[in-house]
């Protein structure tokens, strides 16, 4: 794809803000790795080799059974029965003295001095999934150690793979609900400012009715009915965000609905729809991309303050804001509170920082080298 | 006026555009701007019909009611066979490829976003299903009939000049063949070096394409060159609708003689001898227009009856129509009776 010699303007300029490329690649690498979240953190090996035979237990279901073992449950790697039931391809021997085969097999290839077709495990950098209980052997809020380089929660999860999935979950929830409040902003406020006149009126009132709802306790209420889940939270998000988009396109589309090529498409018979999308939203693009950075914080913002207040996700769910909570309620184990902290300042400074940058390289009346 | 030879392409019946005006806490409809003001004209198979007047007169808002981009209050625009003003949104577009316009500012009347060939080839995606290779060959054909380089289809608007931008609207409207072309003013936004170059692109066109033209403009030396016939507006009525020659040569109607005497002459013996007509006092207000004759606070040849009745638009020589009591059937004596009693209505006419 070919960026117009306008886009190529605008990406010049981006690139001229050192600290928003910088701060957009930073964030592009972050969000880039905790896309791949079940790769680095994960309870589950990545590749198995048994017997010969090689196994993705990270996208696959195995039983124990299946590596020689008695339980039809899926195998616990962690386990160190099952660890060294790998190692030796299923030798009996394993539930005797799994740490003195599982050192032979490693070190010789033999199990009780009998050859076998010797396997290994590949795990994640951090053996953890977020709801992955950790067996630390101390209390609850661990301390950071080599086990859990972060500590530990509340409920004993490594904290280190929550925070992980925990910004994919927040930057994806932002991303989904900003994209769905600008597509239903932009519509309305176009036709809004497209008609004007009565339409305009109305629409208007409605939208003034609609914002003064407090939303807040909506949530509370909806989320004591149904079962808390992220599709009801971005459902709910985007019925009490979509008018934020609304004054800013409407008024860009009131003042170009009377430009004079906005005209001439009319007299060539270009229906209502076309012009709006075709010839007046591309025009209007400028401000609503300016706007967008607010929302995209905002939510992020939102969800962790509905986290926070226990009214968000479901406690399961790694959240950011329930990291916070919980640090409320232990404040002997600091290091939840910090992670969380940073977690958010390096987060939303980043996204402010490129927001600050594209808003820099969008407007027209700003001049670079 | 014509016998059964040409045909007119368009006929406008007594058009209207009043614009509301609402005032007070309740937005009450308290007035109308009458914008035009019941005019009537024909327009002959391949003529150009001008249409002159000063600003604000309402030229621009015939142009665009003509093309139904006003809903007009009142009236009838049978264009090709078919009332515009009354035909339904699907109609109405159907109807669009026949009629066409070319705007006043060609900055503002291209989408500054869209590549030339995007934005000539617009209609043809509106209004045809053809292929993009076959598109493309009319985009270039297009382009060629307007004088336009063939390596300039994927440049932006903004790397045009002004007469390079105009004759990419001009090839937006040829796009769809029509047979009805409105020139909003297509050369006031012009360099003055640039106007007779697409003056003479709209001629040779029309001669090629054998188009109809409505040219609007306050250029009366352009109008004098490019139109067959010349429609004079005052304050949303025709004062006069004559024949280009016989208009310059001696306008019949007051506002048509003292438009005209400001017209150039490039003679200097004529120049030197020519008598001007400045009008004095300002066009009165459209929400507001005078009660008789639209022209009566400034016309020099005033009289009683100019301030009571308004003049219908007659002919009054073979094909030329004026709208004055002057040339009634009984015409009671002119100017001079008038000008007495006139000073309290604040209207002057100065000769020079």
């Amino acid at each position: 794809m070919r960026l117009s010699p306008l886009n190529q303007r605008r990406w010049r300029n981006f690139k001229a803000n050192r600290r928003a490329y910088w701060s957009l690649w930073i964030f592009l690498l972050l969000y880039g790795i905790t896309l791949c979240a079940e790769l680095i953190a994960n309870d589950r090996p990545l590749l198995v080799k048994y017997n010969g035979e090689y196994y993705t237990p990270f996208l696959k279901f195995y039983s124990e059974q299946t590596f020689g073992g008695d339980l039809r449950t899926e195998a616990k790697y962690s386990a160190v029965e099952v660890q060294c039931l790998i190692a030796s391809a299923g030798s009996l021997d394993c539930w005797d003295d799994p740490e003195g085969i599982l050192a032979e097999v490693t070190e010789k290839d033999t199990a009780l001095g009998e050859p076998v077709n010797a396997g290994w495990i590949i795990a994640p950098i951090i053996p953890y999934r977020f709801d992955t209980i950790v067996d630390t052997g101390g209390v609850a809020p661990g301390p950071p150690s080599r086990q859990n380089w972060l500590g530990t929660d509340d409920t004993s999860r490594d904290i280190l793979a929550r925070v992980i999935y925990g910004f994919r979950l927040s930057v994806s929830f932002a991303l989904v609900v900003t994209l769905l409040t600008s597509i239903i902003g932009i519509i309305a406020g176009a036709v809004q400012g497209y008609f004007g006149g009565l339409t305009d009126l109305i629409f208007q009132r409605v939208i003034e009715l609609w914002g003064s709802m407090p939303s807040l306790y909506v949530i509370i209420i909806v989320t004591a009915f149904w079962e808390k889940s992220v599709l009801l939270l971005v459902i709910l998000m985007v019925i009490f965000g979509w008018t934020s988009l609304v004054g800013v396109v409407r008024a860009e589309f009131l003042r170009a609905r009377n430009f004079e090529y906005v005209r001439a498409a009319r007299a060539l018979g270009v229906g209502d729809i076309q012009i709006m999308f075709r010839h007046m939203l591309p025009n209007a693009m400028v401000a609503t991309l300016t706007m967008l950075p607010f929302i995209i914080t905002g939510t992020i913002g939102s969800l962790a303050m509905l986290d926070y207040l226990g009214f968000g996700l479901p406690s399961s769910a790694p959240s950011l804001g329930q990291l916070s909570r919980q640090a409320q309620g232990n404040l002997q184990a600091p290091w939840l509170a910090w992670t969380a902290f940073f977690t958010f300042a390096v987060m939303l400074s980043l996204l402010v920082f490129i927001f600050e940058g594209i808003r820099d390289a969008f407007d027209p009346r700003k001049t670079f080298r | 006026m014509f016998d059964d030879g040409p045909r007119p392409l368009v006929q406008v019946q007594d058009l209207r555009m009043y614009f509301p005006i609402f005032s007070g806490i309740f937005r009450r409809h308290t007035g109308d701007v009458k914008a035009v003001d019941g005019i009537s004209f024909d327009i002959v198979e391949g003529e150009t019909l001008g249409l002159v007047g000063e600003s604000g007169c309402g030229k621009s808002t015939v142009g665009r009611a003509l093309l139904r981009l006003y809903n007009i209050t009142s009236g009838r625009v049978i264009i090709d066979g078919e009332d515009v003003a009354s035909l339904g949104p699907e109609a109405l577009r159907k109807k669009r490829p026949t009629m066409q316009m070319v705007f006043q500012d060609p900055q503002a009347s291209l989408n500054p976003r869209m590549t030339l060939a995007r934005i000539i080839g617009e209609p043809l995606n509106e209004h045809t299903d053809w292929s993009t290779a076959r598109k493309l060959d009319r985009i270039y054909e297009l382009m060629d009939a307007v004088g336009l380089n063939r390596r300039f289809a994927n440049r932006y608007p903004h790397e045009f000049s002004g007469g390079q931008r105009q004759r990419i609207g001009i090839a937006r409207a040829l796009a769809l063949n029509p047979k009805f072309i409105v020139c909003d003013e297509p050369i006031a936004a012009l360099d003055v070096s640039i106007q007779a170059q697409v003056v003479n692109l709209l001629e040779d066109l029309q001669e090629k394409l054998g188009l109809t033209y409505l040219f609007i403009s306050h250029d009366l030396s352009m109008v004098r060159h490019i139109a067959d016939r010349v429609a004079v507006m005052y304050l949303g009525r025709i004062a006069e609708l004559s024949p280009r020659d016989p208009l310059y040569a001696k306008p019949l109607h007051p506002y048509a003689e003292a438009l005209l005497s400001a017209v150039n002459e490039p003679d200097p013996v004529r120049a030197a001898n020519r008598r001007r007509i400045i009008l004095t006092g300002d066009v009165p207000s459209p929400a507001n227009p005078p009660k008789g004759c639209n022209f009566c606070t400034r016309c020099p040849k005033v009289f009683d009856r100019c301030r009571t009745e308004k003049p219908e638009l007659r002919e009054v020589e073979t094909g030329r129509f004026v709208a004055c009591h002057l040339f009634d059937d009984k015409p009671q004596a002119a100017g001079s009776t008038g000008a007495s009693e006139a000073n309290e209505r604040n209207q002057q006419g100065v000769t020079q």
